[in-house]
């Protein structure tokens, strides 16, 4: 897939076209090839085939069945393909329908109408394999080409899973046989090295049926995509001729396999390593072995594969991987297939015990020192080679499929593992499998614990971490009292039924989405309101009702994202949660807006519409303010299917604040929440009290006029509602419960509101009182609203010896005055100017007065 | 207000219903200790105790010692270790300030209010929370307690009275405008009864009879004459309790094995220490060079009611200084540097006592000057720059003349003139 990017493909038809509709002037084709320019690689794929389809993200592609490829009247190469459904692609909250643990590598069969079938050839990406699977079954073990296989066990049509009808099931089965036929894969492959004879005795019928083809499909795909380079076989034609190989060969061969992971080009860089030390050491027996070994291979091995692909068999037979597998398949066949080959295949091991004895060492005495590679790469070269060529085997495999960098603790393991089998295996055949084994599990261990798929729950990324606060040990009680249940619905976080008094904006803003929704087009809405007027509710309303209308299939489906500018950190993070949200990536923000744009620039066959709400829209704010331009730039891009919904409190903002190109793309859409009257208020509490009496009708209709008077903020009137059940159940705790009356209201009303400067000022300390009135008389003497601590103090002390009071020293007046600033009584600068701090009174000089004047 | 911050938190609790609250007080006036004491009853209810996760920001002993969290990153690193989240976020502790508030949002959002733990989130000083970044810590946690997730209760203390003026508007919108406000309102009766109490020794002191010795003594001292006047001036200086335990600590420190319980005059003596000036005690320990250059400024200041001395002021020539002008152009003729306008002043005070006694050469007055600036007796009114020369420094002298004189009253050994010459301010004019 890596190559994708780099490599650019040709695709043309495959044959004639079979039929052709001249009205249309289509012509239907039953495969294409697509050309790779830099590896000159040709790939058929036919009608039937399985094919990776681009997606939204290039590590995502998507797994679709060809159906139909056409030529269309504008020349343009068309396909129309039964889609599969990744795991990734299931909204998360439908994925618990599946009650079981889900592979990276299985798919569902896509039942969904609304997807496009129709694509441009173009997007194909290559050729896989996806095999029909029962739903109890395991997914078989493969070992190799793990990203180009898929299982398929259940259908998805966006609401439930279905196992698959038999149907389907014999369909897609029939498909693979097909491909198996046709694309002259090497059967002759079937039971190599992939499955060990023991467990292939204890396999079940049909897993074995199905194994072998996942064996040659990937075998021959590997072949295909990736290996069978042209210069590689060129160069594997010359080293068949002369047997020896050069240092630049070995590079070539490197390069020539771009597509592998690096840990792949480790391996391979190993193998050439090795070759070279066999080389220097005693190149004319290894290149003798080699080839002997090659030949049986070839002669006895495996009859039909000559005649399938001889050069590949040379190609495959060249590298010292491949020489093993060949060795490998030769040891394996006589217990699993030929008998006859028996023979030569102990004539091969007789080989092997040459060579080994021939190499300086027993192989029972090498197997404490085989430690570390280096060593081993430098040391003990040909009397270890077989040994090492299996563990390089193994090592390679673990490193194609886990496809990372990996401790070295899980290598050392492996060696651990390795030596064991030269000895063994020069004794008896029979014990070969345990190399196989233990091979197996270092293959096996990797892929569960750290596999490369992302998305999956690794421990060792936060963002895959499911953080929860732990669960409280005992329940929460359950409201007891009228009060208490009148308090629950009075909190702002329950949801009511229904949004009282903004039925309209509702209506405007659900028309709106809506009519977006069924055209497929984009476009934006700005919605302005002062806090507490329920804007970021009612757009929530709306979205549930849009999604339940979804649910029904009345309404196409679309993808909700919700970004909060006040829970950003920075502008820019809004790119890094809209493309989480959407694709479950996570990048940098500037990677994020690269991916963003093109995702909302290109049409995408799949792609539902979006629907993103923007809160606090002004937070979003930049210097540049691209932020903004890019959110509402994408909407106008033809293919963008996405709705923006920006909230903000201010009504003028897009004027204010935003540059001009960036309000035009905003558009004119916009709707402005009026602060709710008293009379909605009053609807909103009842409404939220329904059946519960426990507010007179005077109290609720005072509490909403006195805040909507101030703010007609709704949190503000829920919050007092809330507060005088609570003074009311406090009060009522000596007799019998009552509801709230007028009383209990204005008590919590005057909590909220009352000024707490006077009765702060009243609880003050007697020469605090004193000190604000010397800076009343000290205003009043200056006509300035400013004083110095010193003039100040100057009149403190007459009114001290006014009052015949002590006067204090100036260290406790500038403690004084620093209290007083700490309640922010009094403004004042800083501390370190001492008599000179300049002092302002932080409320109006005639609320101190009344405040002083009460005592 | 006890009985409502406990009902508050028991909901939260118990019910799982989210709230935020603040705590507002002046300093000294209990609003930790009224906090820890409602957490402790708290504690004590068996359905409350393991329900309830804390999570204090800023907080005293034994949450965290204060004023820590100093921006939102910080905050909400140490949210997450003491929800003890970190384990969850594996090995990569805490990644960029986004994830980290991602993270917890998502942590906090997938509560439910039924079957997630309620968390308590209390923020000392939460004042200095406000001014955070786009406030968006406060934002998030005030939004998570009005919507239906994890029950939280917000608990915010602080001792400015205008805390909610500080709020955003969409912050403010989402407080709750609970507020709790302590005040320390009670009267001088009621303060004393503090006093007795603060200076009892409990039941279960070891040794009884001295305790009750001790115990004895505070009665009475509680009911002296001398004792009351003490506790009555520093009530009228203060209600802070915190004063109180500083002068009982003054009192009870000078407590020995000899001199076993403390006495009126103890606690006298102390309240004298407690309440006296500093910089007038700075002024003690001057020379009489310095104090007669304090002098000198403090004429000065009455002359140009406490403008800046200016060099400036005095060369350019006002007619009643022109006598020390022109001795002041005879003396430093031989100095590369003009002589700040305090040391003008101070050759009046010697010209006209012709005394040679002091007689001191400029550099000496000079030292005596900067001696002055760093006890920062004498402020500069700017910083010091490169271009201009020290002496040409506007000054401003940081004593009031009362505490001068009152300084002089108790300066040992002052000389007569000395002090004559302070006290007549404008005679040599």
């Amino acid at each position: 897939m890596n190559t994708r990017q780099q490599t650019k493909l040709i695709y043309s038809w495959y044959g004639k076209p079979l039929s052709s509709d001249r009205k249309l002037r289509t012509s239907q084709y039953k495969g294409i090839f697509i050309t790779s320019e830099s590896t000159k690689t040709e790939t058929c794929i036919q009608l039937g085939d399985f094919i990776l389809v681009e997606g939204v993200n290039a590590d995502q592609p998507y797994v679709a069945q060809l159906m139909d490829l056409y030529e269309d009247g504008a020349q343009h190469k068309r396909a129309v393909v039964q889609w599969f459904c990744r795991l990734e692609e299931i909204p998360q909250n439908k994925r618990k329908l599946l009650k079981r643990e889900i592979s990276a590598q299985e798919v569902f069969f896509d039942q969904i109408l609304g997807y496009d079938t129709d694509i441009a050839a173009e997007t194909i990406i290559k050729s896989i394999m996806v095999l029909p699977l029962h739903l109890g079954e395991e997914l078989p073990v493969i070992t190799l080409n793990k990203e180009q296989t898929f299982y398929v066990k259940q259908s998805w049509d966006g609401k439930c899973f279905k196992v698959l009808s038999p149907d389907t099931f014999s369909k897609l089965k029939e498909a693979n046989k097909k491909r198996g036929v046709i694309t002259n894969s090497s059967k002759a492959f079937v039971p190599s090295d992939i499955l060990t004879p023991v467990k292939k005795e204890t396999d079940s019928v049909l897993r074995s049926a199905t194994k072998p083809k996942n064996v040659d499909m990937e075998i021959e795909s590997k072949h295909s995509a990736s290996k069978s380079s042209l210069a590689k076989e060129r160069h594997s034609q010359r080293v068949a001729k002369n047997d020896i190989k050069t240092p630049t060969a070995r590079k070539k061969l490197e390069l020539s396999s771009p597509t592998r992971s690096k840990g792949r080009l480790l391996g391979s860089e190993v193998l050439g390593l090795l070759d070279d030390d066999c080389d220097a050491i005693a190149p004319l027996k290894t290149s003798a072995t080699k080839r002997k070994v090659k030949f049986t291979s070839d002669t006895s091995g495996s009859p039909p594969k000559i005649p399938c692909s001889n050069d590949k068999a040379k190609s495959t037979s060249e590298t010292a991987e491949h020489h093993q597998r060949f060795s490998d398949t030769i040891r394996l066949s006589p217990y699993t297939r030929v008998k006859d080959f028996s023979g030569k295949d102990k004539n091969l091991h007789e080989k092997d015990d040459v060579l080994s004895s021939v190499g300086y060492q027993k192989p029972s005495s090498q197997s404490p020192v085989l430690t570390p590679r280096s060593r081993r790469a430098c040391a003990q070269k040909t009397s270890a080679l077989i040994a090492e060529q299996i563990s390089m085997l193994d090592q390679e495999d673990f490193l194609s499929g886990s496809d990372s960098s990996y401790s070295s603790s899980s290598e050392e393991e492996e060696d651990d593992d390795v030596p064991c089998t030269p000895e063994k295996k020069t004794k008896s055949s029979r014990v070969f499998s345990t190399p196989k084994s233990s091979r197996k599990s270092a293959v096996h261990t990797p892929v569960k614990t750290m596999k490369k798929t992302p998305s999956q729950g690794t421990p060792r990324t936060p963002r895959n971490a499911t953080p929860e606060i732990p669960r409280r040990i005992q329940a929460a009680q359950e409201p007891t009292s009228v009060l208490e249940e009148a308090r629950l619905r009075l909190h702002v976080s329950a949801i009511p039924e229904s949004l009282p008094c903004r039925e309209e904006e509702f209506q405007d803003i659900y028309n709106f989405v809506e009519s977006k929704l069924i055209d497929g087009t984009g476009g934006c809405m700005y919605i302005s309101g002062v806090p507490g007027t329920g804007k970021t509710a009612t757009v929530h309303e709306v979205i549930r009702c849009l999604q339940r209308a979804a649910e029904n299939d009345e309404l196409p489906p679309f993808q909700f994202v919700e970004i909060n500018g006040m829970k950003l950190t920075d502008p820019h993070q809004a790119y890094v949660q809209i493309l989480e949200f959407l694709t479950g990536q996570k990048v940098t923000a500037t990677h994020a807006a690269v991916l963003l744009a093109k995702l909302f620039s290109t049409p995408g066959p799949k792609r539902k519409t979006t629907v993103l709400i923007v809160d606090e829209l002004d937070l979003l704010w930049t210097r540049k303010q691209n932020v903004m331009y890019n959110l509402f730039d994408w909407p106008t891009q033809k293919h963008s299917k996405l709705i923006i919904l920006a909230i903000a409190n201010t009504m003028d903002l897009p004027e204010r604040i935003m540059m001009n190109r960036v309000a035009s793309r905003l558009g004119l859409t916009r709707m402005s929440f009026q602060p709710y009257t008293y009379k909605q208020l009053q609807q909103i509490i009842s409404s939220r009290l329904k059946g519960v009496k426990a507010f007179e009708e005077d109290a609720v209709q005072l509490v909403s006029r006195k805040v909507a008077a101030l703010s007609g903020d709704a949190r503000r009137c829920l919050d007092i509602c809330r507060r005088a059940t609570e003074i009311c159940e406090f009060a009522g705790e000596k007799r019998t419960p009552e509801i709230v009356r007028m009383a209990h209201v204005i008590e919590a009303i005057d909590e909220m509101f009352s000024s707490p400067y006077a009765n702060a000022i009243r609880n003050a300390s007697l020469h605090e009182q004193i000190f604000l009135k010397a800076i009343l008389a000290e205003f009043r003497r200056a006509g300035v609203e400013e004083a110095t601590v010193q003039q100040i103090y100057h009149h403190h002390v007459a009114l001290c010896r006014m009052e015949g009071l002590q006067s204090p020293t100036v260290s406790e007046i500038m403690a004084i005055c620093s209290r007083l600033g700490a309640c922010r009584l009094l403004l004042v600068e800083a501390s370190n100017k001492y008599l000179h701090m300049r002092v302002r009174l932080n409320l109006g000089q005639d609320d101190v007065m009344y405040a002083l004047r009460e005592e | 207000r006890h009985s409502h911050l406990l009902e508050l938190l028991k909901r939260t609790t118990v019910h799982g219903e989210s709230n935020s609250a603040l705590i507002i007080g002046p300093r000294g006036s209990g609003k930790t200790a009224l906090l820890n004491h409602v957490l402790e009853d708290l504690r004590e209810m068996n359905q409350v105790r393991e329900n309830l996760l804390e999570v204090h920001l800023n907080g005293k002993n034994p949450f965290l010692s204060g004023l820590l969290q100093t921006n939102d990153k910080v905050a909400l690193k140490e949210i997450t270790r003491q929800l003890q989240l970190e384990n969850v976020v594996g090995d990569k502790v805490f990644g960029s300030f986004a994830e980290n508030l991602a993270f917890l949002l998502e942590a906090l959002r997938r509560g439910n209010r039924t079957s997630s733990c309620p968390v308590l989130f209390v923020l000392d000083e939460f004042d200095l929370f406000v001014h955070h970044k786009n406030q968006s810590l406060l934002y998030n946690l005030f939004d998570i307690s009005q919507s239906a997730q994890t029950p939280v209760t917000v608990i915010g203390l602080t001792c400015r009275q205008d805390i909610l003026e500080l709020l955003e508007k969409r912050v403010k919108s989402r407080f709750s405008h609970r507020q709790i406000y302590l005040m320390n309102s009670f009267d001088f009766k009621e303060y004393i009864k503090i006093f007795k109490k603060q200076l009892s020794l409990p039941a279960e002191f070891p040794d009884e009879a001295f305790a009750q010795k001790w115990n004895n003594n505070v009665q009475h001292l509680s009911e002296d004459k001398t004792v009351r006047d003490v506790l009555q001036k520093l009530f009228q200086h203060t209600k802070d309790l915190r004063s109180l335990h500083l002068l009982l600590m003054l009192a009870v420190s000078a407590v020995t094995t000899h001199h076993p319980l403390p006495t009126a005059a103890d606690l006298q003596e102390a309240s004298r220490q407690h309440s006296s000036d500093s910089r007038a005690n700075i002024v003690h320990g001057l020379s009489v060079l310095e104090i007669c250059l304090i002098i000198a400024m403090k004429h000065l200041n009455e002359v140009y009611d406490g403008e800046p001395f200016n060099f400036q002021m005095v060369y350019n020539g006002e007619s009643n200084a022109r006598a020390s002008q022109t001795l002041h152009r005879s003396l430093p003729s031989n100095y590369p540097f003009s002589l700040p306008p305090t040391v003008t002043e101070f050759q009046k005070f010697i010209q006209r006592k012709a005394h040679s006694m002091y007689n001191f050469e400029k550099p000496v007055v000079m030292k005596a000057f900067e001696h002055l600036l760093q006890l920062e007796l004498v402020k500069p009114l700017e910083r010091p720059s490169a271009r201009a020369q020290r002496e040409y420094l506007l000054m401003k002298l940081l004593l009031d003349s009362s505490q001068i004189m009152e300084a002089l009253q108790v300066y040992p050994n002052c000389p007569t003139d000395v002090k004559q010459w302070a006290a007549s301010s404008l005679s040599w004019l």
